[in-house]
């Protein structure tokens, strides 16, 4: 369809690609005599993985994308309209209509309602700048709100009540809150220890506090030698899957092809989950440095940090290391003095927790929809732009350092078995001292909990939710149930993402599942049948159960089964897990009785 | 090419091929399901240059688009071919091996420098030059053309411009390589294949040659004339002379579709006697003494076409034709039976028999085989013969089994109809997607991509002449004027016009156009024509609501 | 070419390197439902109708798309299979207008058992489906089952699109894309069950990209994207498939030789399509070959009338537009 973009738009696209050059599309006036362009087919593709940075440059500073900032981005871009259109509507942070200047997104998802949330939604009811939110990753500070200010960077208000919720609406200012360990000072820390406790906008203290020294015995060891102590660790992802890190790598290190990609995956989106912000937040400079390591040892020449939207503060001391991390030879053509150049630039969501899954993660960096692809092949064979690729979460990579420094072998000796190193979970709920935890592998569940201070509330459990709202519920009889990949398997459950949610007897366990229910109706992609009908079907039998008829259980479990079995990804196959234990907990029925 | 006339190469190989130079074709829109098969090649990895004065829709999808000046072409590919032979880029023992005459073009080109090539094509240097050496260097490359190379005075030493290229460089006869021009017409090729030029017999076989009449003789029992005809602007001319009196139109429309129309009609109404066959009651049937109302060739009667890569398919009878409308064949042989002893009512398949006994190109082609295997492309010279993907592989062969490819020296010689402060702006003609030439067929549906027939030209000329988009003007050349609406069109440069063909009635485009034509195709000049625009007069400015059609890349 | 052994349903088969689950069933004339699967299509393997289970694999995997690996063993009748089938039916089913599925989708439907009514009666259609935005859905009561019925699409004279009858295969965009027509006039947008096949901003076709080559139709298996003419005669009760002849011919425009299969009705082209099979269209065409055909329509009874007649009147009426006084009227 026709339509000018303004001034205004034109500049916020201008801004990211530069202005345009006489022989490519879009530019304002066309010079008198063309005779020649350079573009089409490879142009277009070329150009295509700055389709989402573009949306979100014209939507930051206007607060929406009109048709006209629509056509002229495809104009630069050589992206179709329709597909762009496409792309744009799969994120919930885009908007395709005019809104306000100032938009709060009210998190109502499993940790925050219960916590003031739904309340703050409640009391904001009707107004067009305030909409509900899936979990924004600042549980243990409960309830968050994220706000979106066009002109401004992008805040998020923790501890919130209605009234400064509407006060920010109205033009007030947000104070970004730095990140808190429970645990800050305790030297047993490995992963957590420079948080709280080391500046992290400085190189200089983080080199201070043993930062880089990692890279320089990278440097020394090279790609092999350092992959072969990664493998001997026993480090395996932190992401859900818990696949082995080394593995990966060395797929990728031996492949032929050119070039190939290293992805840190920070779109940390699992309700519940918070440990990659507080990382982020506390210590960037270690995922930096991580990453570069990742990068040197399999061989790829270029990183992407993939960080969902809603952390704000996290992307910028992020960006703030890549800079002074580049600036000190750290990062560029010859990294720290080994001949081999990395670079990595920070790429954003756009609010669509599917990206978290790591294909879907890789088309929405290629600036295609977040659709999840369809494996095999594994990103290690085709990746990033059809490449091989390693991705690894924020928490999985930033275990290399110590690996790295100290041997595999001694890495492999925390833990358990399978389960080796330490490990992050995010307690939150009905525990007194909620935030990010390190143990070894290997406490129990009951441990947990009682190194957050134990329950509060009614100060008795209900059920704790393991692994997000992809995991599942456990209740009392799982408290001596060790912390660990194994530990978990044989009882059925799952660590996931880490997130170890408390609730105490009281809760509203059916609105909590109807609650999960619209959270994976909302997120799912839309791609396969499956899914996208399944977690419509889950959602009205849970939602027909809360206005008083019974649970369908056998429909509730066909729908559920053609969903694990059948789905694409990984949203589809755990879209009932939480829901069904629910169910099997008795905690749907207790609850209405 | 090199004595048969055909596509060199099949579809399937422009979807693997490693460079295409898109020449004077805006396939997209004249050829969309060619274009589909170039632009799996494009996806597979093919460099594509598109070389059009006008940024088209195909050009679009061009890693370079080449805007040229129109008529400038044999100036660019002189100028290709003596980059690639002063980078030594030439494929020499080919050559050598195949061709005859490259000292004499060498020596043709030598003048052709990159600065002299960039002055009168006005592109920049090093843009010809990367031109010459992708093309030259590529494993596979081929040069596909259409009427932007055929519809000029030197429309023949166009197209000889371009097969100098494929010599020089060896891109011919192999899988991937060729020269590749994309007919215009469903049966365009298939009516060469039949005969229907002025100097062959059906199969490509020279009228000259007295073993190849003699076959027909034979089987015919009469005599048939050694002499060549004349093409359609050569009939034209004799007809003004009063040489010609009488003429037999099938099927076409030469009361429009001719440059200087107006010329061209009066031509026809000084005939003693015009018999016109044709499905409509078109502007020339208008002017014949009889019409035979003809049923349509692709679905009211069987027979078979031939399409751009030599593939010779079968069309049926699906409807029942109107009325008394009957089919070509069943008129021609009733004609023939009045005429003196006829020779019956054959059916298609008979006739079709017939030419295979006589062709040796098409002598493996059943009825049978053309249902079966989705048609055959020639030559095809025995039952069982799969048919010929690409021609010219013989080329290659060594000892070489045939007489060498003539290199043709190709002098540039600039449009006939020079601009002048008179006439300042240079208008191109060409289809468009939803419509087809004098929009005689493709006028019958409703489009939704139609709109009024315009002049386009670039905004700055637009504003430069005071118009807004819709704004009713005057277009006048040397022969003629229509009023047509303005439409701005940034795929064009300031100077450059563009009208598309399709609707004479509404604007009889071919009033401006020049009948300068080629003397050896004898196709006439449409592409280049010097032009004035002007506001109509005051008081009767109109405005209407032509649009431009959105299209992506846009 | 290398080849690779596998076990289907407890046969031995042997196909080339490369092939797909389904090509080695294929091979065995062992049958597959399929929907968002089409030869001249690259896969997509979203429908999951397909789904097969693999040893040794967690969850089942869509045999329109899966290479066949050495000593694979398949099974295509398992209960999980059967179960992911009839339930993707029954989801379709309970969700979309699927009255002009083909006849053996209604078979494998039946085959499975598919009950699309056990999700409570249909929620009401909706007028907002266009609008809807990603992540912002309201939760509703649950008392009937949602579905994607909303108004047909009319903009223009050559076809209409009926997205109650959407499957959301990605076969249209495939085909107005990459896969064939490289237009790009209709994507994905929304997400979730949200999700549709959209022009940019859902404006009309006619101020789209769109070049009405009528190659989504070609591909769609719903009838969610239908011809005009076949639109207007099944409203009017007209459509008749059975009484319709098929022939295959070539299109009468330009010289790439398409071949078009000519649907008569009543002596009347009522739609064009053409083979998926050959080499030069893949079943894909333009604009002309398409929907160019009105040209030959019998128009009436002026094509009797003697020719001195008609080129009296043609004389008179000398400045006539496209439907010429002529044997076509």
């Amino acid at each position: 369809m026709s339509a000018e973009p303004t001034a205004a738009e034109r500049l916020a696209v201008d801004a990211l690609l530069g202005p345009p050059s006489p022989s490519e599309e879009g530019a304002p006036s066309q010079p008198d005599d063309r005779r020649v362009a350079f573009g089409g087919y490879r142009r277009s593709v070329e150009s295509r993985h700055l389709l989402l940075p573009a949306l979100h440059a014209v939507n930051d500073t206007v607060g929406w994308v009109s048709a006209g900032a629509l056509n002229y981005i495809c104009e630069r871009l050589l992206v179709p309209p329709a597909e762009a259109y496409g792309v744009a509507g799969f994120y919930a942070l885009l908007s395709l209509e005019e809104r306000p200047a100032r938009v709060a997104h009210v998190c109502d998802d499993v940790a925050c309602r219960t916590a003031g949330g739904a309340g703050i939604l409640a009391a904001l009811e009707g107004r067009p700048d305030v909409h509900p939110s899936p979990c924004l990753g600042q549980c243990d500070q409960a309830p968050a709100v994220f706000f979106q200010l066009a002109g401004e960077d992008d805040a998020v208000l923790v501890g919130a009540t209605s009234d400064r919720v509407a006060e920010v609406l109205a033009g007030g200012s947000l104070r970004d809150v730095p990140p808190v360990v429970p645990q800050v000072g305790d030297p047993s820390l490995r992963l957590l220890k420079r948080i709280g406790a080391v500046d992290p906008t400085s190189l200089e203290a983080y080199r201070g506090a043993g930062g880089y020294q990692a890279l320089a015995r990278t440097v020394e060891l090279g790609p092999d030698r350092v992959i072969a102590e990664i493998k001997a660790s026993g480090l395996r992802g932190r992401g859900g899957a818990a696949f082995p890190m080394g593995i990966k790598w060395e797929a990728v290190a031996r492949s032929s092809a050119a070039p190939r990609y290293l992805i840190c995956n920070a779109d940390e989106s699992e309700p519940g989950t918070f440990k990659d912000r507080v990382i982020m937040e506390g210590d960037p400079f270690a995922v930096i440095e991580s990453m570069t390591i990742a990068g040197l040892a399999a061989g790829a020449e270029r990183g992407y940090l993939y960080i969902r939207a809603e952390y704000p503060l996290a992307r910028a001391l992020l960006q703030n290391a890549i800079d002074r991390a580049r600036a000190e030879g750290l990062l560029g053509e010859d990294v720290a003095g080994s001949g081999r150049p990395f670079e990595i630039e920070i790429r954003r969501g756009g609010g669509a927790y599917i990206c978290g899954e790591e294909t879907a993660l890789m088309n929405s960096i290629e600036g295609k929809r977040g659709e999840p692809r369809n494996k095999p092949p594994f990103p290690t064979q085709v990746g990033l732009f059809g490449r091989p690729t390693v991705i690894n979460n924020v928490e999985t990579l930033i275990n290399v350092l110590d690996i790295v420094l100290e041997g595999g072998a001694a890495f492999a000796e925390i833990g358990t078995g399978e389960s080796t190193g330490p490990k992050l979970f995010c307690l939150a709920g009905a525990v007194a001292r909620p935030g990010v935890y390190e143990v070894e592998f290997g406490r129990t569940l009951g441990d947990l909990i009682d190194l957050a201070g134990g329950l509060t509330g009614s100060g008795r459990l209900g059920a704790v939710m393991l692994g997000g709202a992809a995991g599942l519920f456990v209740g009392d009889d799982h408290l001596d149930m060790p912390l660990t990949f194994e530990g978990a398997r044989a009882r059925n459950a799952t660590l996931g993402s880490g997130v170890v949610l408390v609730f105490d007897d009281r809760t509203d366990f059916p609105d909590i599942g109807t609650r999960i229910a619209r959270f994976f109706r909302d997120e799912s992609c839309g791609q396969c049948v499956p899914c996208r009908v399944g977690t419509v079907r889950q959602e009205e039998l849970l939602a027909r159960h809360q206005g008083g008829e019974p649970l369908d259980e056998e429909l509730f479990e066909d729908v559920a089964r053609v969903m694990m079995d059948a789905s694409i990804c990984g949203l589809g196959h755990t879209a009932s897990t939480a829901i069904r234990s629910i169910i099997d907990l008795g905690l749907l029925e207790r609850s209405r009785g | 090419m090199f004595g048969v006339g055909g596509g060199t190469c099949s579809y399937q190989e422009i979807e693997t091929t490693d460079v295409i130079l898109l020449w004077g074709s805006n396939a997209r829109e004249a050829h969309p399901i060619f274009f589909h098969h170039l632009m799996k090649g494009v996806r597979n990895g093919a460099k594509l240059y598109a070389v059009d004065p006008r940024r088209t829709t195909s050009a679009m999808w061009a890693d370079v688009w080449l805007g040229l000046e129109v008529g400038s072409d044999i100036a660019l590919s002189n100028t290709v071919a003596r980059e690639i032979i002063k980078a030594g880029l030439y494929h020499e023992d080919f050559i050598r091996h195949a061709t005859v005459g490259f000292g004499a073009y060498a020596e043709s080109v030598e003048p052709w420098t990159l600065q002299r090539g960039a002055e009168i094509t006005g592109l920049p240097p090093e843009v010809i030059r990367r031109m010459a050496h992708d093309y030259a260097t590529a494993e596979q490359a081929q040069i596909c053309w259409t009427l932007g190379i055929t519809e000029h005075h030197n429309a023949t030493d166009n197209v000889l411009a371009l097969i100098n290229l494929a010599l020089l460089t060896g891109h011919v006869g192999r899988y991937g390589s060729g020269v590749v021009p994309i007919r215009g017409q469903n049966n365009v090729q298939g009516g060469g294949d039949m005969g229907a030029l002025p100097n062959k017999l059906p199969g490509f076989q020279d009228v000259a040659d007295p073993v190849a009449r003699g076959k027909f003789e034979a089987l015919w029992g009469h005599s048939v004339p050694d002499r060549p005809g004349k093409h359609l602007s050569l009939m034209l001319e004799a007809m003004e002379h009063g040489e010609i009196t009488a003429l037999y139109v099938i099927g076409e429309n030469p009361a429009q579709s001719e440059a200087r129309s107006d010329h061209a009609r009066d031509i026809l109404r000084g005939l003693e006697f015009m018999v016109v066959q044709d499905l409509f009651m078109t502007r020339t049937a208008e002017l014949a003494d009889v019409v035979f109302p003809a049923a349509a060739g692709w679905a009211e009667t069987d027979g078979t076409v031939t399409s751009s890569e030599r593939r010779v398919q079968r069309v049926r009878k699906a409807l029942d034709p109107p009325g008394d409308a009957r089919d070509d064949l069943y008129i021609i042989s009733a004609l023939a039976e009045r005429m003196g002893p006829g020779w019956g009512y054959p059916t298609a398949e008979e006739v079709w028999d017939e030419l295979r006994s006589l062709s040796p190109n098409h002598a493996g082609m059943s009825y049978r085989r053309l249902a079966d295997e989705g048609g055959l492309q020639w030559p095809c010279p025995g039952e069982d013969h799969p048919g010929t993907l690409f021609l010219h592989g013989d080329l290659w062969d060594d000892p070489l089994p045939r007489d060498p490819a003539p290199f043709f020296p190709t002098p540039w010689a600039p449009p006939v109809d020079e601009l002048s402060e008179e006439y300042p702006i240079r208008l191109t003609t060409g289809r468009r997607l939803d419509s087809y030439n004098t929009g005689v067929q493709s006028g019958g549906y409703s489009s939704p991509l139609r709109t009024a027939v315009a002049i386009e030209v670039a905004p700055a000329d637009g504003d430069a002449l005071g118009m807004a988009e819709g704004d009713v003007v005057r277009v006048v050349s040397r022969r003629g004027s229509v009023e047509a609406p303005v439409l701005f069109d940034r795929s064009l440069r300031p100077g450059l016009a563009f009208m598309a063909v399709h609707d004479p009635d509404e604007v009889d485009v071919n009033l401006l156009t020049i009948d300068a034509w080629d003397p050896k195709s004898g196709t006439a000049e449409f592409k280049a024509t010097a032009v004035r625009i002007e506001p109509l007069p005051e008081g009767v400015a109109r405005r209407t609501g032509v649009r431009p059609v959105a299209n992506y890349p846009a | 070419m290398a080849e690779v052994t596998l076990v289907v349903d407890g046969t031995t088969v042997t196909v080339p390197d490369g092939s797909t689950i389904l090509d080695a069933c294929r091979a065995l004339d062992n049958d597959q439902p399929t929907l968002c699967y089409l030869d001249n299509l690259t896969p997509v393997n979203v429908c999951r109708v397909c789904v097969v289970e693999v040893e040794g694999n967690r969850t089942l995997v869509p045999s329109c798309s899966r290479p066949v690996e050495e000593g694979m063993e398949v099974d295509t009748d398992s209960d999980r299979v059967r179960h992911s089938r009839k339930m993707v039916y029954e989801f379709l089913a309970s969700s979309v207008d699927m009255g002009l599925v083909d006849d053996d989708t209604v078979a494998w439907m039946d085959r499975y058992g598919c009950d699309p009514d056990r999700y409570g009666p249909p929620a009401d259609p909706a007028d907002d489906r266009d609008l809807r935005k990603a992540g912002h859905h309201r939760i509703g009561p649950g008392t009937a089952a949602e579905t994607v019925q909303q108004p047909v699409k009319v903009d223009n004279e050559l076809y209409v699109r009926d997205y109650s009858r959407c499957i959301l295969c990605y076969k249209c965009v495939e085909a107005c894309g990459e896969d064939a027509q490289n237009t790009f006039a209709i994507a994905v947008a929304g997400r979730g069950f949200d999700a549709r096949i959209s022009t940019e901003f859902d404006t009309g076709l006619t101020d789209s990209a769109c070049v009405f080559c009528g190659n989504c139709i070609g591909v769609c298996p719903t009838g969610a994207l239908m011809f005009r003419s076949e639109y207007e005669l099944r409203l009017a009760g007209m459509w008749e498939e059975d009484g319709q002849t098929v022939t295959r011919t070539i299109c009468s425009y330009c010289g790439v030789g398409c071949n078009l299969d000519l649907h008569v009705q009543d002596n009347r082209i009522v739609k064009v399509t053409s083979p998926m099979d050959h080499s030069v269209t893949s079943g894909h065409l333009c604009i002309k070959g398409r929907f160019g055909y009105e040209y030959v329509q019998e128009l009436g009874d002026l094509a009797v009338t003697p020719i001195d007649d008609i080129l009296r009147r043609a004389r008179i009426d000398n400045r006539g537009r496209r439907r010429r006084p002529g044997p076509r009227g």
